[in-house]
């Protein structure tokens, strides 16, 4: 067996090979769906992520099962580490899970689909710009959708900031009313300490088009994670203004802040 | 202006003008329509001929003479098809032709009380936006002339086309905006990019793209003519493929093209004088543009018979072709 060869193998294990043979397919024709989604295009990257997620960041999950097995749901969750990584380690949660694998489909930035190979990359793993017009045909799919209402507000902030929610869009509440959607609330734990930043460097980071670029350790630290998923969340669409809309977010928001704080609890040890 | 034929009277059919007559799918709209209508073939290009009943015309609509046309023939209809493509001539030649030419033709049109025109505009003027939702549907906003001044003509004609649609209802006017049409004969710019043996990929991008083939799309628009339900659509299949995917399909082989820099892939255009790409083209073969062609199928009850192996097989043959 020759070195590449090797890799490979390490890479796509058979178990990695078997839980994407799980994986429910694109909804499109050419096992593409309209945004990219390519199981089979990313399979030494679901091997690679799934070693990350395994060996490296040692994720743990709680509540795990709340999330349906099928049909429409909005994974919402705080948002953290500069990188999007806790929306791949919940993307791997779902797509892992022992019983009803989910791929789930994360909304990202705007700016990812202009940096090359990274955009692309996203899209053959699931993840799609973040644009209410994907979100409900999506919906319409009845797929798992991972959204992030701080933003890069909550992303881009820095470590002395940590688990400290930043305000939240209503799009996410919106789009739970309007499409009848049950909203899963998730705390991530550990993300805030994979890549701890000093401060947004905001010159370099307008003169690179970037929406922050921290002041940082350019690698992700392998600070143990847990994914604390709460129980699901109905709400009726009998609103009738944005100030009602709002007070749901916030009591979404509330209900993650609990499940931080759960999770927190629950860590024995940041690395 | 040269007419082949005098004004004809036979009151059995109606006379239906085709602009853009020179071009595949022109002739293919002309060949499914004859039965039905009496055509008037009309070409900025060169006089073009169909054959002996059809009268046929070398015309720019923005010449005074080309009303001569409408008095010489009772137009009942006419099918737009002689839009000018973002890489031919100069913006404003491209202006001329497709803005205030489009512009005298609707007003001739009014004039001569025609009861319905079809317009073929495109899928390019969404405009390759990093931030497009995928599939858009009709309502969303046409970014092309905020992104590429080499689109402005292909918005203003929409634009135009949106004023007469409530200013002149009794136009009837339908507006089509399909997605990229190959297969054999077509020489637009994606369809001779994909006749190339190398072709070029922006390094690191490699968007969705919708591709109809040149017979479903002339039977589109033969069904928009023929139902005559005014208004816009998009015109496309639910079929969709990365680009660097239609390359290998269509059997190219893929040169890198440098993408950041921005500036470094219109540098490049622009000292290859545009081939074989122009540079309004370069968001494109970063960005998806995807559009959601239902609207049309349901209201014209339309289903496209060639798939996407159908469109890309017709390159991968050609190049294995023995010269």
């Amino acid at each position: 067996m020759n070195p590449l060869e090797r890799l490979q193998k390490t890479l796509l294990s058979d178990e990695t090979q078997a839980m994407i043979e799980r994986l429910p397919p694109a909804t499109g024709e050419f096992e593409r769906d309209p945004w990219g989604f390519d199981k089979n295009k990313t399979r030494y990257l679901f091997g690679f992520l799934k070693r990350l997620y395994d060996d490296y960041f040692r994720v743990h999950t709680m509540g795990l099962d709340n999330v349906p097995a099928e049909g429409r749901v909005l994974l919402i969750g705080n948002h953290s580490g500069q990188l999007p990584m806790d929306g791949v380690l919940i993307g791997m949660a779902l797509a892992t899970r022992a019983e009803h694998p989910r791929a789930a489909r994360a909304m990202i930035e705007r700016f990812f689909p202009t940096v090359p190979f990274i955009g692309n990359m996203l899209n053959h793993m699931g993840a799609v710009v973040g644009d209410p017009h994907n979100c409900t045909r999506m919906l319409e799919n009845e797929e798992a959708i991972v959204v992030f209402p701080e933003g890069i507000r909550g992303s881009g902030k820095p470590y002395r900031e940590r688990y400290t929610l930043k305000r939240f869009g209503n799009g996410f509440m919106h789009l739970a009313m309007n499409h009848n959607t049950p909203i899963v609330p998730i705390g991530v734990v550990g993300c805030e300490e994979t890549m701890p930043s000093l401060t947004n460097i905001k010159p370099l980071a307008r003169a690179l088009g970037l929406p922050y670029f921290p002041l940082a350790f350019p690698l992700p630290l392998p600070a143990r994670v847990i994914l604390n998923f709460g129980e699901p969340m109905h709400f009726d669409n009998d609103v009738h203004d944005e100030a009602a809309v709002t007070e749901r977010t916030e009591q979404v928001k509330a209900r993650i802040t609990e499940l931080l704080e759960q999770g927190l609890a629950a860590r024995t040890s940041v690395f | 202006m040269a007419a082949t034929k005098k004004k004809r009277t036979r009151k059995t059919k109606p006379t239906v003008m085709v602009t853009g007559a020179a071009g595949a799918l022109a002739r293919q709209v002309i060949r499914q329509l004859r039965d039905q209508v009496n055509i008037v073939a009309v070409d900025f290009r060169r006089r073009v001929r169909i054959d002996s009943n059809t009268p046929s015309y070398q015309g720019d609509p923005t010449r005074r003479e080309f009303e001569d046309v409408f008095r010489q023939h009772d137009i009942a209809g006419v099918i737009h098809l002689g839009r000018m493509e973002s890489d031919e001539l100069t913006p404003e030649r491209r202006y001329n032709a497709n803005v205030l030419g489009t512009q005298r033709l609707f007003r001739l049109c009014s004039e001569y009380e025609v009861k319905q025109i079809v317009v073929m505009s495109t899928f390019y003027v969404y405009g390759a936006s990093p931030y497009n939702p995928a599939l858009l549907a009709e309502d969303a906003p046409l970014k092309a002339s905020g992104l590429t001044m080499d689109l402005i003509d292909s918005v203003e004609l929409e634009n135009l086309a949106a004023v007469a649609l409530w200013k002149h209802p009794e136009l009837h006017l339908t507006v089509l905006r399909p997605c990229h049409i190959a297969g054999p004969r077509v020489r637009n710019t994606m369809s001779r990019l994909l006749d190339r043996p190398l072709a070029p990929a922006l390094v690191g991008f490699s968007p969705m793209m919708q591709f109809i083939h040149i017979d479903d799309m002339a039977r589109a628009i033969v069904a928009a003519f023929v139902q005559n339900h005014p208004g816009i659509y998009n015109v496309a299949p639910a079929q969709w493929m990365a680009y660097t995917d239609v390359l290998r399909e269509s059997g190219c082989a893929v040169y890198p093209v440098p993408s950041i820099p921005p500036a470094v892939p219109t540098l490049i255009t622009r000292m290859l004088r545009g081939q074989p790409f122009p540079r309004y083209l370069i968001n494109y073969l970063k960005y998806p543009v995807l559009i959601d062609g239902s609207h049309f199928n349901e209201t014209f009850d339309f289903h496209c018979k060639r798939d996407l192996d159908d469109i890309l097989s017709h390159y991968r043959r050609r190049k294995s072709a023995p010269a």
